[in-house]
């Protein structure tokens, strides 16, 4: 037993801000001390805060020590692991309470809300060490398949959780399984896909690297469902942590007899491979997938036939993202009711979404289905920074769309956002304020689809091309409105002409701008304005005469050499040579510079 | 059965079959460009797009599996619309060189925008821009005329299993090409030109060489002489309009005398030549512990394959040059010598089934007068373009026939262009000379017909002789693996490159994805040939007297040292390490 | 892994490697040691030790042990605080055995071991 637990983040936000160097001086620290049987260092997954990363937390006290630094380690150490002195500045200021007590960091508003199913072990265990996942109930929920249930009994709770596909379209996970089992066919696989490409999506790398045992324990529980034997988890290679712990946990659950044959003496075998994916957006496409892991360029395939009929090597398939088996062994062990309680009537369970953009909390977060996204932005998000006035939100990445501020009271489930033309996707959210030009934004995401087209049909290979140079011409002035409605239809010939889901989604953030902010379009095309200041094209920098004091600082810094003027006389810019860099702006003391 | 409603028209047709094939049954014509039959079944080009009821967008007929109850429409106006902005599109990224491109008039999209009339051009903006590829004597790849259908890139890699060509790059940016891009030069691959024969576009193409041809014509020092190969003449015709598998031999030779050509041969002779060489190489073979089995080696495509893929293989292949090369070598020495013309002077023209043929005629070893054997390989196409643009109208010409004495053939050479030809050919000699008896019955029919490999044991005068024949690359390597690990034991196996044999060659007249989905080319154009053979009075290359004539002239004996140095060649191993 | 009883078995036996990973519950033992330079001076560290020792020979997975800061009495170190049942318990002056014999009856069977406690001596 250990008197006291120092839980260091390992996940990539905290490792890339050193966390791992911080972890190792602990270590050592701790040795040099004599304490390490008294005090137990671990590096673990992601804690979801990350923008104050790197983050360490130690426990009994919970002390949640946030942006620590390497040279915190002494003090950390000298005063709180052996005098028990919290240091104080250091705490994530959220969880100082005003009389300076410390507030459980499940008080704080970043958690409060939030209900942690999928992530529920990240940021507690070791996720390099099995038997630390078992200390939390790991692979009871395998035992108890294997032990207790048929195949179908599994099949029919996971359907009656009403657990839907986190990935993407929202698929009911036990249908998918469901068909899969009715294939015929004695070979079958199980396919994990944790290709994560949505910009700013990172909920299955978190898992992957924090709790990566509850996967590979859903993945035999799927396994044993539908009758496979032999599964995939394909990870995109840019997850370097992600995938050495993955490695890692195979083989400790080989070790364990916890993949391999006849597991828990039930006659069932099952083990895993891992297939790196080369950074190709379209792979999270199910059948795009499936061919890369064959080895082939990655690209979609039609269906049908279905992967639950004719998947990976032709055998029937079932693909499920992480996120969604995250949430498997959990319904086993605590039952489908318990799942079903949670969420909406269509989209059980909680969902994890990934912050971003113009919002003060930065990470991730798993909430209940139905939170609204006025809850995630302000309660848990914190708002938009620097006092902006909130604008709109994106969901589902470059498959989803736009959803204003008017309709921040909706509560997100899988149905109502598509009802207001976005959808779930992975789980990416961004948020935009004022200073964001939607259809700059189109533009961004509709960049995306173009760059990660795999070429293969038409629709999308030249359609998306065409719609993005005619976004280009709006954020150029030089579109006409007729162009507005040809975006429009070529939207949906895109959505109707697509080979995958890639396509047949990728126009929705043109569209969801389209209709909700057609104004902004409107400006651009009529008024030749961008009303955010965002489209360089559009923009003036002028000099107001009144203001300017003359003191030649927006000439100097010039980097063109566009602003003349005596000095003490009002300047004047030259739009012609103005490269609208914004400089002068940024260096004017008196506000005299404005974007018109 | 699966019954359903198209066009609410009630059909009835097997399950599995597509909305494509059964649109077909009830009469209705589904426009496709990607879709190349049991080849290419991808749904890439969307052009074939269908409404079915209750699905959630259109769906791609050519690979949609019918199921009870569909309802489809084919003919909406939806449908019409997403059809016409797909042609639109793909335009919007096309050369649009159509009043000189090779393929007009028989190009796919061309027919397509015409019908949807895409004469607007609404989405103007980026166009791929890149330099053709004719880094090789036998084709250039144009991929600004690509409409990424990859047709060329399923029959390489299913159909030949070359693949040397695949898609690089992604989005907007996809283009086909060789591996690391390079070019098709430095690429494995074996010129066979089926992926010219599927292009539906003009972005694949024979290196024409007709200028070349008409500069030799006009050039009053040359003697020009032409040759067609065996499955030209079974051919040729469609591209005038004639049904396929017609035979056009006499207005062929009539119009080549037309377009200047000064003497009109035939390779089927050289064909008859070869089976004298090969023949009695197979004999020497077998009575001297030779290597077998022995290859064939009159097609190109095939051989490159051995060189590129099976290189320790080279010694199986029969060391004689192909009948084209052995025509331009006959020409250059013997008959040169008999008409008393500087070989430096005969200008000597292949016309042919087949694009490896031009790299063929630039081999080392190929050059037995000290001048090329060959100087120009046209493809059959490449004629009829000829004969088009010198204003002579094909249909209405008389028959004509060959020059002596280097256009007499038999029976035996005109079956050469089909697959198993060859060996029929051989056989009926082998045979005779072996027993030295006349056979009863010439008419070898298990090694015809168009399937994959055939095989077949004869008793020759107590030898027997155990043959296989193989057409299409694919089938090429079942054969070459087996012999690899020593699974059989064959005395003879011919291998043609292109499925079919040389009538279904990468030089003959394109035949759109429509057609080849109606009609099998291969049986078709080979029956020309068999009904050719049937009708002549001799069927066996020995009995030639042209062929009997030069041998008693100027060869002595079939493997004289003689015929060695001027009618066999020798191979190189291309294998990169 | 053969069995669920040996997934279970293993468990229990990694449980006491996790228990602390959390605040403490309110149903649960608090133990707290102090560990200031007086504490650490009068002989904390053995008596920290013996706790830790003792709460994991017993499997007790209720309990948490820490260790805090100088609570203002020096002269009394080496201390032991328990929280337990809303209640707190100051031990003061102690030793290993002591501590030993806090857990087994006052933490386990519930009788405060008055003779430790701070005012007693």
């Amino acid at each position: 037993m250990f008197r006291s637990h120092i839980l260091v983040c390992g996940g990539t936000g905290c490792t890339s801000g050193n966390s791992m160097k911080i972890y190792e001086a602990l270590v050592d620290r701790i040795k040099k001390e004599g304490l390490e049987n008294e005090v137990h260092v671990t590096k673990t997954g992601c804690f979801g805060l990350c923008a104050y990363g790197p983050i360490m937390i130690v426990y009994p006290e919970g002390a949640f020590y946030s942006q620590v630094k390497l040279e915190d380690v002494d003090e950390i150490v000298n005063e709180h692991i052996i005098k028990g002195r919290i240091v104080t500045r250091l705490l994530y200021k959220e969880t100082v309470g005003e009389d300076g007590s410390i507030k459980a960091l499940n008080d704080t508003n970043f958690y409060k809300k939030q209900h942690r199913v999928a992530l529920r072990n990240c940021g507690v265990i070791n996720p390099e060490k099995i038997e630390e996942y078992i200390a939390y109930d790991g692979y009871e929920a395998l035992g108890k398949v294997l032990t207790e249930m048929t195949p179908q009994d599994v099949i029919d709770v996971i359907s009656k959780s009403g657990l839907r596909g986190r990935g993407g379209a929202g698929f009911p996970t036990g249908r998918k399984w469901q068909f899969a089992k009715n294939s015929p066919g004695k070979k079958k696989y199980v396919c994990c896909n944790a290709d994560e490409g949505d910009p700013g999506a990172f909920m299955d790398r978190s898992i992957l690297e924090g709790d990566p045992h509850a996967v590979i324990e859903a993945m035999a529980i799927a396994a044993y469902a539908i009758g496979s034997d032999q599964g995939y988890i394909y990870v995109r290679a840019e997850y370097p942590i992600a995938v050495q712990r993955l490695t890692i946990a195979i083989k400790q659950a080989r070790e364990y007899g916890l993949l391999g044959k006849n597991i828990f003496n039930s006659g069932f075998n099952f083990d895993l491979d891992i297939r790196l994916g080369a950074g190709a957006f379209v792979c999270g496409e199910e059948t795009a997938l499936m061919t890369s892991i064959e080895g082939h360029r990655g690209e979609p395939r039609p269906r049908p036939p279905f992967p639950a009929v004719k998947g990976l090597f032709g055998k029937p398939t079932i693909l499920n993202n992480v996120e969604t088996y995250a949430n498997v062994p959990q319904i086993i062990l605590k039952g489908a009711d318990w799942f079903a309680s949670m969420g909406t009537e269509k989209s059980r369970g909680t969902k994890v979404f990934a912050l971003g953009g113009k919002i003060h909390n930065t990470g991730l977060v798993e909430i209940p289905m139905g939170t609204t996204m006025r809850e995630i932005i302000y309660d848990i998000g914190g708002g938009c920074p620097n006092g902006k006035k909130f604008k709109a939100a994106q969901t589902g990445g470059p498959s989803g769309g736009c959803i204003p501020a008017h309709l921040i009271d909706t509560p997100i489930d899988y149905d109502n956002l598509i009802k207001i033309g976005s959808m779930m996707g992975s789980g990416g959210l961004i948020v935009m304020d004022e200073d964001n030009c939607m259809v700059d934004i189109a533009k961004f995401f509709l960049e995306f689809t173009v760059d990660e087209s795999c070429g293969k049909c038409t629709a999308c290979r030249i359609g998306t091309k065409r719609l993005y140079e005619m976004l280009c011409k709006v954020t150029d002035g030089t579109a006409t409105m007729e162009d507005l409605d040809k975006m429009e239809e070529l939207c949906y010939y895109i959505k109707e002409n697509s080979l995958c889901g890639l396509g047949q989604t990728a126009p929705n953030p043109v569209l969801s701008t389209l209709h909700y902010f057609r104004d902004e379009y409107e400006a651009h095309v009529r008024d030749k304005r961008c009303p955010a200041g965002v489209c360089k094209k559009l923009l003036r920098y002028q000099i107001v005469a009144d203001k300017c004091k003359g003191c030649t600082l927006c000439a100097r810094n010039c980097p063109v050499g566009a602003i003349s003027g005596t000095v003490k006389e009002p300047h004047v810019i030259d739009p012609n040579k103005c490269i609208k860099c914004g400089v002068c702006m940024e260096k004017c003391k008196f506000g005299a510079i404005i974007k018109a | 059965m699966v019954h359903l409603k198209i066009n609410n028209i009630p059909v009835e047709v097997k399950e599995g079959t597509t909305i494509l094939e059964a649109a077909k049954i009830a009469g209705i014509n589904i426009p496709t460009l990607c879709y190349l039959k049991e080849i290419n079944e991808i749904g890439a080009c969307r052009i074939c797009v269908v409404e079915v009821k209750g699905a959630r967008s259109l769906v791609a007929a050519c690979v949609y599996p019918v199921n009870e109850g569909m309802e489809v429409f084919t003919n909406t106006e939806k449908v019409r619309k997403s059809r016409k902005t797909t042609l639109e599109l793909l335009l919007s990224d096309h050369k649009k060189e159509c009043l000189s491109c090779v393929r007009s008039t028989n190009c796919e999209l061309q027919k397509l925008s015409n019908e949807y009339g895409c004469d607007e051009n609404r989405f103007k903006g980026a166009r791929t821009e890149c330099e053709p590829d004719s880094s090789t004597s036998y084709l250039v790849r144009d991929n600004e005329k690509c409409i990424l259908c990859r047709r060329c890139v399923a029959v390489c890699k299913k159909v030949q299993e070359v693949a040397v060509i695949a898609p690089a790059r992604r989005g907007f940016n996809t283009h086909i090409a060789c591996a690391f891009e390079s070019d098709l030069a430095d690429a494995a691959c074996v010129a066979c030109g089926q992926c010219v024969a599927v292009c539906p576009t003009g972005a694949l193409h024979e290196r024409e060489e007709i200028d070349n041809v008409r500069d030799a014509i006009n050039d009053p020092e040359k003697i020009v002489v032409v040759a067609p190969a065996p499955a030209v003449r079974a051919a040729i015709g469609e591209e005038f309009g004639y049904p396929i598998g017609t035979n056009t031999e006499g207005k062929m030779f009539t119009a080549m005398r037309m377009l200047g050509f000064d003497k009109v041969f035939d390779v089927n002779f050289a064909a008859d030549l070869t089976i004298m060489e090969e023949a009695n190489e197979l004999i020497e073979r077998v009575k001297n512990g030779g290597t077998l089995p022995m290859f064939t080696s009159c097609s190109p495509g095939w051989i490159r394959y051995v060189e590129y893929y099976y290189p320790e293989l080279i010694p199986n292949l029969s060391s004689c040059k192909s009948p084209m090369q052995m025509f331009g070598a006959t020409v250059k020495t013997y008959w040169a010598q008999k008409e008393g013309i500087d070989p430096k002077n005969i200008y000597v023209v292949g016309v042919m089934p087949c694009t490896a043929k031009k790299f063929e005629k630039t081999r080392d070893d190929e050059n037995a007068s000290g001048y090329p054997d060959i100087d120009a390989v046209l493809t059959t196409r490449e004629l009829a373009k000829m004969i088009k643009t010198s204003g002579i109208i094909y249909n209405e010409l008389p028959d004509s026939t060959f020059d002596n004495p280097l256009g007499e053939f038999t029976g035996a050479g005109v079956i050469f262009g089909a697959t198993g030809g060859v060996m029929e050919a051989a056989l009926r000699t082998a045979a005779e000379t072996i027993t030295g008896k006349p056979l009863d019955n010439i008419d070898f029919k298990q090694v015809r017909g168009t399937k994959g490999i055939k095989e077949a044991e004869y008793d020759l005068n107590g030898l027997k002789v155990k043959v296989a024949v193989a057409s299409g690359l694919t089938n090429a390597k079942q054969l070459c693996e087996k012999i690899k690990k020593g699974e059989c034991d064959y005395t003879f196996v011919e291998v043609m490159c292109c499925p079919g044999g040389c009538v279904n060659g990468g030089g003959q007249p394109i035949q759109s994805a429509y057609v080849r989905r109606n009609v099998d080319l291969r049986s078709k154009r080979a029956k020309a040939l068999y009904d050719e053979d049937k009708k002549l009075k001799i069927r066996k290359s020995h009995e030639n007297k042209a062929i009997q004539e030069l041998y008693k002239e100027f060869f002595e004996k079939p493997g004289s040292h003689k015929a060695h140095e001027i009618l066999h060649t020798s191979y190189v191993n291309r294998k990169k390490r | 892994m053969k069995s669920l009883e040996e997934l279970r078995a293993l468990r229990e036996k990694m449980k006491s490697q996790t228990d602390n990973r959390s605040v403490a519950g309110s149903d649960e033992t608090v133990i707290k040691v102090g560990m200031a330079t007086c504490g650490i001076a009068a002989g904390a560290r053995p008596v920290l030790d013996a706790l830790l020792d003792e709460a994991d020979k017993r499997q007790l997975h209720n309990v948490s042990i820490s260790q805090t800061g100088c609570i203002g009495m020096c002269r009394m170190e080496p201390i032991v605080e328990v929280f337990k049942d809303g209640q707190k318990y100051t031990y003061v002056l102690m030793t290993a055995e002591k501590a030993r014999k806090v857990i087994n009856d006052h933490v386990v069977n519930g009788n405060v071991c008055k003779e430790f406690l701070i005012g007693e001596n």
